[in-house]
């Protein structure tokens, strides 16, 4: 093969995940049109007894826990001061960026009228309802989100004036960050607070906003780690030299923090059971999956956390990692969906159509394809060289 | 162990109960595996 024939192949279009992309891109935008023009009913499974499905089990509650790396990261480097990792702060907040992005994109096909979305803020203020808060926190955080995000996209785009001026607002939007996460990670427990009746009494608690927050701390973490081993694979070539030599010590700070959090998380869960005195339900089919849930996607991972972080084995670190971001995704699936109706016949129990996890995999593969393109663009994985002697 | 709880005030005594216990014991794991965590940094 010539060097030209090499080149050629290099620069084409058409790789396995360019097509895979595009399959699932033509397909989302038929069933996106089917949602909008022919409604919720023709796309989904949902009804009046499960109004609430995969696009907010998976996408809006997996998406924010996942999104949480931005914060958690932010906090660490410019709060508490750990400026050792400060190479993972940018890919953390276009990862909490994108899928905050992409939950709200999400929620326009789950919500009835999404027009109306704006309805709460400027219309109807029901100041009173957790899912006002966790409306507003969301899109309050998503405009942080959005203004962190800017400076690599400010010097992208060649605009050093408005970038320092956003640079001058960093502590002051990190600590906003953490202050709004708090709140909606927290109040997406609240919600379900609301149905005591309809959600199993495992996963149920009065504490649900706490698990949900101390379980998004080890999400973020997480996924930062699991979103640096994809990188680090795919998009090496962009990386400078400071963010490979920080790879594995990120591993290794970042998997401590998370066998810490992970440990708690589990000890609360285990107080839960304890003031709800549910124990005999562990003994049901319900408990055996609860188990799983609790043993094989929390206590597991934090093991394999503390003996990777101990024995410097990032490897085992990132692989941890990828088992804690399916636990939380199965975590919010269970509360969600698999434990809610509990006591339902299972002929009245809600299983996705095809067409609902279709545009879920569509709505993911804009993420990707939408991180790949700034990944590709922008000074996320590398330092701007105008700017290095400014970190 | 649910048969010997009918009141609101037996059941509360009952689950603060184990919560104490439970709570003791985390804490002394918690210590294990903070040891368990940080041995080789201490080493080092």
């Amino acid at each position: 093969m010539t060097d030209q024939e090499i080149t050629m192949e290099k620069k084409s279009i058409f790789t396995p995940f360019n097509i895979i992309s595009a399959i699932i891109i033509i397909v989302g935008l038929v069933l996106t049109y089917l949602r909008f023009t022919k409604g919720l009913g023709a796309v989904t499974n949902l009804d009046d007894t499960n109004p609430w499905g995969i696009w907010i089990g998976f996408d809006l509650l997996t998406g924010v826990a996942l999104a949480a790396g931005g914060y958690v990261t932010a906090a660490a480097v410019e709060i508490f001061g750990m400026k050792k990792y400060h190479s993972a702060v940018r890919p953390a907040i276009l990862t909490g960026f994108l899928g905050y992005s992409l939950v709200v994109f999400a929620l326009l096909y789950d919500v009835g009228r999404p027009w109306r979305l704006p309805y709460p803020f400027f219309i109807s203020q029901g100041v009173t309802s957790v899912m006002f808060e966790v409306g507003a926190c969301v899109a309050l955080y998503l405009t942080v989100l959005f203004l962190e995000f800017s400076p690599a996209a400010l010097e992208w785009l060649g605009l050093k004036k408005l970038r320092s001026l956003i640079v001058k607002l960093t502590i002051a939007l990190t600590i906003l960050g953490v202050v709004l996460s708090t709140l909606h990670q927290s109040s997406l427990g609240a919600m379900f607070l609301l149905a005591p009746s309809k959600l199993h009494p495992l996963w149920y608690s009065p504490y649900l906003p706490v698990f949900f927050f101390v379980s998004s701390i080890a999400a973020g973490l997480s996924m930062v780690l699991f979103e640096g081993t994809l990188a680090h694979r795919h998009f090496r070539h962009k990386m400078d030299e400071a963010h490979l030599a920080e790879h594995d010590n990120l591993a290794f700070g970042f998997g401590k923090a998370a066998a810490l959090v992970l440990a708690g998380y589990f000890a609360i869960k285990i107080f839960g059971i304890a003031l709800g005195n549910n124990w005999h339900y562990l003994s049901t089919p319900y408990g055996l999956w609860f188990m799983l849930e609790m043993l094989g996607f929390v206590l597991l991972p934090c093991f394999l956390f503390a003996i990777g972080t101990r024995d410097r084995n990032a490897r085992l670190i990132r692989v941890s990692a990828f088992i804690t971001v399916f636990g939380i995704f199965l975590n919010r699936i269970n509360i969600t969906l698999i434990a809610f109706n509990w006591q339902l016949p299972w002929d009245e129990r809600y299983f996705p159509s095809w067409m609902e996890i279709g545009i879920s995999v569509f709505v993911v593969t804009v993420g990707l394809l939408v991180y790949r393109f700034i990944v590709t663009k922008m000074p996320i994985l590398y330092e701007h060289p105008d700017y290095k002697q400014e970190h | 162990m649910t048969d010997s709880i009918h009141t609101l005030q037996e059941f509360m005594f009952h689950t603060k109960g184990i919560l104490y216990i439970l709570a003791i014991g985390f804490l002394i794991g918690f210590t294990w595996f903070w040891r368990f965590l940080h041995k080789y940094d201490r080493e080092e």
